[in-house]
């Protein structure tokens, strides 16, 4: 559905997307990931033709959005991250304008205020001035403006930016329920987001696309180790001690009142953790093994780009 | 077309929902008015005026004024109009939309005019108090009407499009007020040229071609200014808007 091809942006000098490619199947939601000024938003604001690329092209539904921009524009659903509204407008007369602006007659346009007014959960607040409508609420409004004329591209910038953490769990689930009819992609510098709502995520920095892949395969290509957290009562100075003589086990260190035992991850060192502890007299709480989260791939993916970049 | 009328609606709609249409209404209504007294009271016909012979220049008077302070009011009317979506970033949902930018530019600068017209209209009870109490000429008045509306309109797109090149409202009103008035003023300086010069001077100033329709003459050549000022400034209203795509 969505399609990039050697696409690079130029602001005058600063180069801010460097010749990237991706697609974006039927149905898929992606994740655009990276930190502030990665280009993420360049990217968002090429895709729906509201900037023109320096080199490369985007298609959207199969259309060019470089040369048939305007056709291509009809199959899009886009929330920028500011949440743009005429917040002299009520909701409705806000949906209203949208929906014929994309080519939908006046009963249709009706037809789906409703339907969409149902999905944001926004009933109570259809015929209210947007003016007057919490940050929450605004960011439902612009969502529904996104989704009034049915497209079946959807990308969302920053979609779950500056609300309160229930507004985001249910724009969150929100967010998936639409997955389920339209083809998302959607940016984040916030990690979670991605684990929580996308299935494939693509992580930018600098421009540049640094890995893209499902989040399993991602955590397991950046794994290679397996992470053990210990809590322990007992000298932690010398349990670290014992620890690192323990065949295979590269690094201990301490987290806060938690032992972090490091591994390869062919070697399960559980048994002589326990053994250990237990034998030397003091008291193992509690032992589990971490997955790497995606802020630890995040870190040392880019933290890879950094250095393989400074080698250059 | 449709497209166009949609983004006019509502951008009418926004005229209406906020105090600055109606402040400029009424400001231009109050001095327009003050100025039609001192023009008819000046002119001394005034005391006769019950059963007597009204001049036109009453309202020739009135259109002088129209003539000097519509491109500025047009000027404040405009300022917001594709600045302010701009700054709130509305702008980009508008670019995003399939709309072209032709429409988008007709739409703002149709919704504007709009305005125009409904004070133009306003000003309408000055000649009905002519007609009720005199015998004036309406021929010269409703061609001041069409010659208020069409330097009203050129003065409208200056405005759509220094909006267009700012996100900054006050901004867009100065420099569309400085063409405006610079416009305006090549006419003033004429009169102290040599002629060929000041021939090419008067062609391009806003207010020489305003004298024929205020004493009743219409001449395609003054018409066809009008609408050229009016579609230069729109179609650079309209490349400005494409060029902020490329950033």
């Amino acid at each position: 559905m969505i399609k990039v091809r050697n696409l690079t942006k130029y602001y005058g000098e600063r180069l801010a997307v460097d010749n990237i490619s991706f697609d974006v199947g039927k149905g898929e939601i992606v994740g655009l990931l990276g930190p502030n000024a990665a280009g993420k938003t360049t990217t968002m604001r090429i895709l729906t033709g509201f900037l023109t690329p320096t080199r490369g092209d985007t298609w959207i539904a199969d259309c060019n959005m470089v040369t048939n921009s305007l056709e291509g524009r009809k199959h899009i659903g886009y929330m920028p991250e500011s949440v743009p509204l005429y917040t002299d407008m009520t909701v409705r007369e806000y949906l209203a304008f949208f929906g014929r602006l994309r080519g939908l007659d006046a009963k249709r346009t009706n037809h789906r205020i409703n339907d969409v007014i149902g999905l944001c959960n926004l009933e109570e607040y259809v015929d209210s001035i947007i003016g007057k409508l919490s940050k929450g609420f605004r960011q439902r409004v612009g969502l529904a403006q996104a989704i009034i004329h049915e497209p079946e591209v959807l990308i969302l910038d920053e979609p779950t930016v500056g609300i309160d953490p229930l507004q985001v769990s249910q724009t969150r689930s929100l967010i998936k329920e639409l997955g389920k009819e339209h083809t998302i992609l959607l940016s984040t510098h916030i990690l979670p987001e991605v684990s929580a709502t996308c299935g494939r995520v693509i992580i930018i920095n600098r421009g540049r696309i640094i890995a893209q892949d499902s989040i399993e395969n991602l955590s397991a290509i950046v794994k290679g180790a397996r992470r053990l957290r210990i809590e322990v009562k007992g000298p932690h100075d010398q349990i670290t001690k014992r620890l690192q003589r323990i065949d295979g086990v590269k690094k201990v260190s301490r987290e806060g009142n938690y032992l972090i035992v490091e591994s390869p991850i062919q070697i399960d060192p559980r048994a002589q953790v326990t053994e250990i502890i237990v034998k030397s007299g003091w008291t193992l709480l509690s032992i589990e093994t971490v997955e790497m989260s995606l802020e630890d791939i995040f870190l040392q993916l880019t933290a890879k780009d950094k250095e393989e970049s400074d080698s250059e | 077309m449709n497209k166009v009328m949609l983004i006019a609606g509502k951008e009418l709609r926004s005229y209406l929902t906020s105090p600055m249409a109606y402040i400029i209404t009424c400001i231009f209504l109050l001095i327009s008015g003050v100025f039609f007294v001192l023009y008819l009271t000046a002119t001394k016909y005034a005391d006769t005026s019950i059963q007597g012979f009204i001049e036109p220049l009453s309202v020739f008077g009135l259109s002088n004024i129209g003539n000097v302070f519509l491109p500025l009011f047009a000027s404040i009317l405009t300022m917001r109009l594709l600045s302010e979506e701009k700054k709130i970033g509305t702008w980009e949902l508008l670019l995003t939309s399939p709309v072209k930018d032709t429409e988008v530019i007709l739409g703002k600068f149709l919704g504007s005019l709009g305005i125009l017209v409904c004070m133009l209209v306003l000003t309408m009870y000055f000649p009905l108090m002519l007609a009720i109490f005199g015998q004036p000429d309406m021929g010269p008045i409703w061609t001041s009407y069409l010659g208020l509306f069409l330097i009203g309109s050129s003065a409208l797109a200056v405005g759509t499009f220094t909006s267009s090149i700012t996100t900054n409202q006050i901004i867009a009103a100065v420099v569309s007020g400085g063409i405006l008035f610079a416009l305006w003023f090549v006419g003033m300086v004429s009169n102290v040229l040599p002629t060929a010069i000041a021939n090419v001077f008067s062609y391009i100033s806003l207010s020489s071609h305003f004298s024929n329709f205020s004493v009743g003459i219409i001449d395609t050549k003054d018409i066809i200014y009008y609408l050229s000022v009016t579609a230069l400034f729109l179609y650079a209203a309209i490349r400005s808007l494409e060029t902020s795509r490329w950033n």
